[in-house]
C-alpha cells in the first residue's frame, strides 16, 4: 500500500530550481533513501513534503499525496496536524534540535500533548529508544546528554506523535561511528516494531546499504535513479551512481606498495596535553582533562601514518602538540633525529579539516599561499602551487569564497606546501567534503607524496579513508594509541576490541553485516576516565584485571602492537 | 583677512582626509566595495545619507574659520578683530547681524513682549526686520536659524572627534586582550569594567570641571575666546571618548577571541607568523565590519550626549553654540508666560532630522555588513 506518492515535485528559489520534477513513493514499513551529494536538494525535498520550506523557497508544481491525502491543497493549520503527527522529521544536528533550557521529558511532553497523547508516556517513550535509566533522563537538560542520547531523545519526540512515516535528515552525519551504528539499530528496530515507513536523507553509501529498502540518488535537484538496494549496489545503472561509486574510497584503485623509506623523519615519545580544570573562586586547578596522554609514535620518510579515532579521543589535539601549536605538558617530539623545541614550520606543515574556515576570507589566494614563504622567507611562486595542486595559476587574483570546498582545500595544501615540508599533518582534510570531491583530494594527496616524498601523519576518523591512503594505523581512545601496526594487520587482522568494534561499526557498501561486535554506551570523559582499562566499561570482553590496571604495551608481530590484557 | 585654523578644525579636516582615504582603500577591497553597494541599494540610505552630507557640508563650511582685518589707521600695522568667524557666518552675514532687541515669534512682525512706545503708551513694537526671522528670535535678539547652523559643526564634532579619539583605544586593547589572554587580558578587561562601574555623568562632570579651572588659570594659553571655547570643546571629547571606549572593546575582544581559533589563524600560526603580524593581517580586516557598524552607531548617541551634557551645564562652553546650550536657555523661555517654544523646537527639529538619518544610515550599514544579517 503506497503511503507517500510524490509526483513532479518542484521547488524554486529565485530562479534557481533546487528540486525539479521529483517523483517516487513510498510504501507503509517500507525504509526509502534518498542519497545525494550536498546540495543536490535532498533536504530541500524533504522540507517541501513537510511543507516547511524557508520563506524564500516555495513549491511550484507537483503533487505530494499522505494516505491518499493532498498535502499541498491543506491549509496552514491543517498541515500543523500531519507535522509531527502523520510524519515525524529528525535532523541532523542533535545538538540543536533541542531547546537547551527545558528538560528532555518537557519537551516530549509538549509533543505528545500536541498530538493527543498522554504527557506521562514520556518514560515510556525514552525507553522504547533505548535510553537507559529513562524516568532521570527525563528530569534532565539536554546539556547533560551525550550526542547519540539528544539524538535518542529526537527519535523519542518523533515518535510520540504516532508518525506513519518518519523522516531522518542525516539522522546519524554528526554523531561517532559506534555511536551510528546504535542509532541505525534503533531506527531499525523500530521500524520494525512499529510499522513505521521511513525517509532516509544520506550521503554516506554505507549508510544507505544498511538501512534502505529502495533508493533514489539525487543529482541537481532531479531524481536521476530509482532501485531496489540489491540491484543498486550490484549493477547501478545512471552514469552519476556510477561515477559516484568509483570515487568511493573503498573503490578507488590502490596504487603498488611504494617500498619504505630508511630513516624515522617524526619520533614522538610519551606525547602528553593536559588541560587543567579550574573551578572556585581562586581559580584552582581541580584536576586535569587529559586529552592526548602518553602517545608515542613514528613516521617514516614518505609513509603515512593514519591516526584514527573517534571524536573527542585527543587525536587533533596530538596533531596540534606535535606541530607544537600546543605546548606539550610532557613527552618529546624529535624530527630528522632532533629534539623539537618550538615551531618547525620550514619543515611541518598542517592541513586543516575545514576548508571554509582555514581561508582568511579578506586575503587574496596569491597572498595566502605566500604567506608562509614570507614568513619563512622562502622563494617560489604561488602561480606555481596552484598547479601544483590541480588548480588555475591565473585564479591567484581571486578571494576565498569563489571557490568551492575542495578547491579550497588544495588551497589550504598548496599553502602549506608552500614552505616545502618534508611532513605534513593532515586533520581529517577530507571530512566536509563530498564523495567524488574526496576522492580527488586523496589522489592529489598520494600523487603529492610520491612526487615529493612527503610524509603523512593523516587524523581521521574515516575508516575507508585509512585503507586507500596510510602505510600504518594508529588506533586511539581516550587520550592513549590502543593498537597500531601496518594498514593491513589492523583494518584485517585487528587485535583490541575497540579497533574490532570500530571496524565492524563502518556501514560497509556491500550491505554484508557480518559479526556485528556492537559496543554500548558512550566515550567516557576524558576528564575522568575510567580506572584500568579505559575502554572497560563497553568493552565485551572485559575481564577483573581490566578493572584494576592499565595495559601495558604487547608486541603481536614485529609491526604490530596492542594495548589489551587479552594479550599481554 | 587672516585664516584661523583651530585645533578642533585641523582634527576635522584630518577625519574627512581619513574618511575620502579609507574610501578610495576601500574601493579596492572586494569585500568593503560590495558592502557599500548594498548600502547604497536603497532609497532610504541615499536619501538619509544624502541629508547627513548637507549637515557635514554646513559643517565643513563652518570650521573654516578666520579674522576679519581692522579698518587700518594711519601709521599702524594692521590689525585684527579678536572675533573668530567663520565662512558660514560670512554667508549667513545678514542673520548674524540683523539682530532685535529680545524675543520675537517666528516669522514676526513686532516684538514678543509688550513695552513702553516712544510714541506713548504701552504695544508691542515693531521688528527692525519683520518677517526675515523664519525660527524667531532669542533672549538678546539673535536668529534662532543662524544659531541651530551654528549648533551643527559642535554636534558633528562631538560625533566624529570622540570615535576619533575612542576608536585606536577600543580596536587596539580589544584585540590585544583577545588574542594574547593571559594576564595582559585580565588587565585590560579590569580596566574596562572598572571605568564602566563608574557613572558616566559623574565622572564627566569631574573631568569638565578639572579642565574649566586648568583653562580659567591659564587664560594667557588663549588668543581669542574662540579658541578657549574650542579648547573645552575638545576636552570635552577626550573626556567622552576615554569613557566610550569600553562597549567596542569588549565587543571587539569576544569577537578576536572567536577568530583567534578560526584554522586560517592557525594556520598562521604554524608558519610561525609573529602575533602583531597575524593580529594586522588576520584579525583586524575581519573585525572592519564591527567598527564601521560601531562608528555610525555611535555617532548619534553621541550628538544627544552633548546636548544632555551641555544642559546639565557640564558640556561646551557656554559661548559655543550647541544643541545643547540652546536647550538649556529653553528651560527658562518655557518656565515664561506666554511660553517661548520656538528656540526648543529649531534645535530640537534639527537634532531630530540629524539623528534620525544618522541611525537610518547606520541601521542600513549594519545589514549590509553583518555577516549574521546578510543571507
Amino acid at each position: 500500500m503506497t503511503l507517500l506518492a510524490v509526483q513532479g515535485l518542484s521547488v524554486a528559489i529565485g530562479n534557481a530550481r533546487p528540486v525539479a520534477e521529483v517523483s517516487f513513493e513510498i510504501a507503509a514499513g517500507e525504509t526509502f533513501v534518498l542519497l545525494g551529494e550536498s546540495g543536490c536538494g535532498k533536504s530541500m525535498t524533504a522540507l517541501a513534503l513537510m511543507r516547511l520550506l524557508p520563506p524564500v523557497a516555495a513549491i511550484t508544481d507537483g503533487d505530494v499525496h499522505f494516505s491518499g491525502i493532498d498535502l499541498l491543497g491543506r491549509t496552514e493549520a491543517e498541515m500543523r496536524g500531519y507535522r509531527g503527527g502523520g510524519m515525524a522529521m529528525i535532523f541532523q544536528e542533535p545538538a540543536t534540535s533541542l531547546n537547551p533550557v527545558m528538560t528532555v521529558g518537557q519537551q516530549i511532553a509538549e509533543v505528545l500533548t500536541l498530538h493527543g497523547g498522554r504527557p506521562d508516556r514520556v518514560v515510556e517513550l525514552l525507553e522504547a529508544v533505548g535510553i537507559p535509566d529513562p524516568a532521570r533522563r527525563a528530569t534532565e537538560f539536554p546539556f547533560q546528554l551525550s550526542g547519540g542520547m539528544k539524538q535518542r531523545v529526537m527519535i523519542a519526540m518523533a515518535l510520540a506523535g504516532e508518525p506513519k512515516l518518519l523522516i531522518a535528515d542525516e539522522p546519524t552525519t554528526a554523531l561517532d561511528v559506534t555511536i551510528q551504528a546504535q542509532v541505525l539499530d534503533l531506527l531499525k528496530d523500530l521500524q520494525a516494531r512499529r510499522g513505521m515507513a521511513m525517509l532516509l536523507i544520506t550521503h554516506d553509501f554505507g549508510v544507505a546499504a544498511r538501512m534502505a529498502d529502495r533508493i533514489g540518488v539525487m543529482h541537481d535537484g532531479r531524481l536521476v535513479e530509482v532501485a531496489a538496494k540489491a540491484s543498486f549496489f550490484q549493477a547501478p545503472t545512471h552514469p552519476y551512481t556510477q561515477r559516484l561509486f568509483a570515487a568511493l574510497p573503498e573503490n578507488l584503485a590502490k596504487p603498488p606498495e611504494s617500498p619504505a623509506r630508511q630513516g624515522e623523519l617524526l619520533e614522538v615519545d610519551a606525547l602528553a596535553v593536559h588541560f587543567p580544570i579550574r573551578r572556585g573562586l581562586l581559580q584552582r586547578t581541580v584536576g586535569h582533562v587529559k586529552a592526548v596522554d602518553g602517545v608515542s609514535l613514528k613516521v617514516s620518510a614518505g609513509r603515512t601514518l593514519a591516526l584514527v579515532g573517534e571524536s573527542g579521543c585527543g587525536k587533533t589535539t596530538a596533531g596540534k602538540a606535535i606541530l607544537q601549536l600546543i605546548r606539550p605538558t610532557a613527552g618529546q617530539v624529535h624530527l630528522e633525529g632532533r629534539a623539537l623545541l618550538g615551531l618547525a614550520a620550514d619543515r611541518m606543515q598542517m592541513v586543516f579539516q575545514d576548508p571554509f574556515g582555514s581561508l582568511n576570507p579578506r586575503l587574496r589566494v596569491g597572498d595566502i599561499i605566500a604567506e608562509g614563504m614570507k614568513t619563512l622567507g622562502v622563494d617560489g611562486s604561488a602561480g606555481e602551487l596552484l598547479t601544483q595542486v590541480g588548480l588555475d595559476a591565473g585564479m591567484a587574483g581571486r578571494y576565498p569564497h569563489e571557490f568551492s570546498g575542495g578547491q579550497r582545500q588544495r588551497i589550504a595544501i598548496a599553502r602549506a606546501l608552500a614552505v616545502n615540508p618534508r611532513l605534513l599533518i593532515c586533520d581529517e582534510p577530507t571530512s566536509a567534503l563530498d564523495v567524488s570531491v574526496q576522492a580527488q583530494i586523496l589522489n592529489l594527496l598520494r600523487q603529492l607524496q610520491d612526487q615529493r616524498g612527503l610524509a603523512y601523519l593523516f587524523i581521521t576518523h574515516n575508516i575507508a579513508v585509512v585503507d586507500y591512503l596510510a602505510h600504518e594505523v594508529a588506533v586511539m581512545y581516550l587520550g592513549r594509541i590502543v593498537e597500531r601496526g601496518s594498514v593491513s594487520e589492523v583494518l584485517g587482522g585487528a587485535k583490541h576490541p575497540y579497533t574490532q568494534a570500530l571496524l565492524a561499526a563502518v556501514p560497509r557498501i556491500d550491505g554484508i553485516a557480518g559479526e556485528r561486535l556492537l559496543v554500548p554506551g558512550d566515550p567516557p570523559s576524558p576528564a575522568n576516565p575510567p580506572a584500568g582499562c579505559h575502554f572497560h566499561p563497553r568493552c565485551p570482553r572485559a575481564m577483573a584485571v581490566c578493572w584494576q590496571s592499565y595495559p601495558g604495551d604487547t608486541q603481536v608481530s614485529a609491526t604490530q602492537s596492542v594495548r589489551c590484557h587479552l594479550f599481554g | 583677512m587672516k585664516p584661523v585654523l583651530l585645533w578642533s578644525d585641523a582634527l576635522f579636516f584630518l577625519l574627512i582626509a581619513v574618511t575620502i582615504g579609507g574610501a578610495w582603500w576601500g574601493r579596492q577591497q572586494d569585500h568593503l566595495r560590495a558592502g557599500w553597494v548594498r548600502v547604497w541599494g536603497h532609497r532610504r540610505t541615499v536619501v538619509s545619507a544624502s541629508v547627513l552630507a548637507v549637515f557635514f557640508a554646513i559643517g565643513l563650511v563652518d570650521s573654516l574659520h578666520y579674522r576679519s582685518q581692522l579698518p587700518l589707521e594711519e601709521g599702524k600695522p594692521p590689525a585684527w578683530s579678536v572675533e573668530v568667524l567663520s565662512a558660514l557666518d560670512a554667508l549667513l552675514m545678514p542673520l548674524k547681524t540683523n539682530t532685535e532687541k529680545t524675543y520675537s515669534a517666528p516669522l514676526a512682525t513686532e516684538l514678543f513682549a509688550k513695552e513702553t512706545l516712544e510714541e506713548g503708551g504701552r504695544g508691542f513694537p515693531p521688528l527692525k526686520y519683520p518677517g526675515t526671522h523664519l525660527f524667531g528670535t532669542d533672549k538678546v535678539g539673535q536668529d534662532v536659524l543662524y544659531l541651530t547652523l551654528k549648533s551643527i559643526r559642535t554636534g558633528l564634532l562631538i560625533g566624529t572627534l570622540t570615535t576619533l579619539i575612542m576608536l585606536p583605544a577600543a580596536v587596539l586593547l580589544g584585540i590585544v586582550a583577545g588574542y594574547v589572554g593571559g594576564w595582559i587580558d585580565d588587565v585590560i578587561q579590569y580596566l574596562y569594567t572598572t571605568l564602566n562601574s563608574i557613572p558616566g555623568v559623574l565622572l564627566i562632570a569631574a573631568a569638565v570641571l578639572m579642565m574649566q579651572v586648568i583653562i580659567d588659570t591659564h587664560a594667557g594659553w588663549f588668543a581669542t575666546a574662540a579658541e578657549r571655547a574650542d579648547a573645552r570643546l575638545l576636552a570635552l571629547c577626550a573626556i567622552l571618548g576615554i569613557t566610550s571606549w569600553t562597549g567596542l572593546c569588549r565587543l571587539l575582544r569576544g569577537e578576536t577571541l572567536k577568530l583567534r581559533e578560526m584554522e586560517y589563524v592557525q594556520a598562521a600560526r604554524a608558519f610561525g607568523g609573529r602575533p602583531l603580524a597575524i593580529m594586522l593581517r588576520h584579525i583586524l580586516p575581519n573585525l572592519m565590519h564591527i567598527v564601521l557598524i560601531a562608528i555610525v552607531m555611535d555617532f548619534s548617541g553621541l550628538v544627544l550626549a552633548e546636548a544632555v551634557l551641555s544642559y546639565v551645564g557640564i558640556g561646551v562652553d557656554p559661548n559655543t553654540i550647541s544643541f545643547g546650550t540652546m536647550i538649556n536657555a529653553a528651560r527658562l523661555e518655557l518656565a515664561r508666560e506666554p511660553m517661548v517654544w520656538w528656540s526648543l523646537a529649531a534645535a530640537f527639529c534639527f537634532m531630530f532630522v540629524l539623528v534620525l538619518a544618522a541611525n537610518l544610515f547606520a541601521d542600513a550599514v549594519r545589514d549590509a555588513f553583518d555577516p549574521r544579517a546578510a543571507g
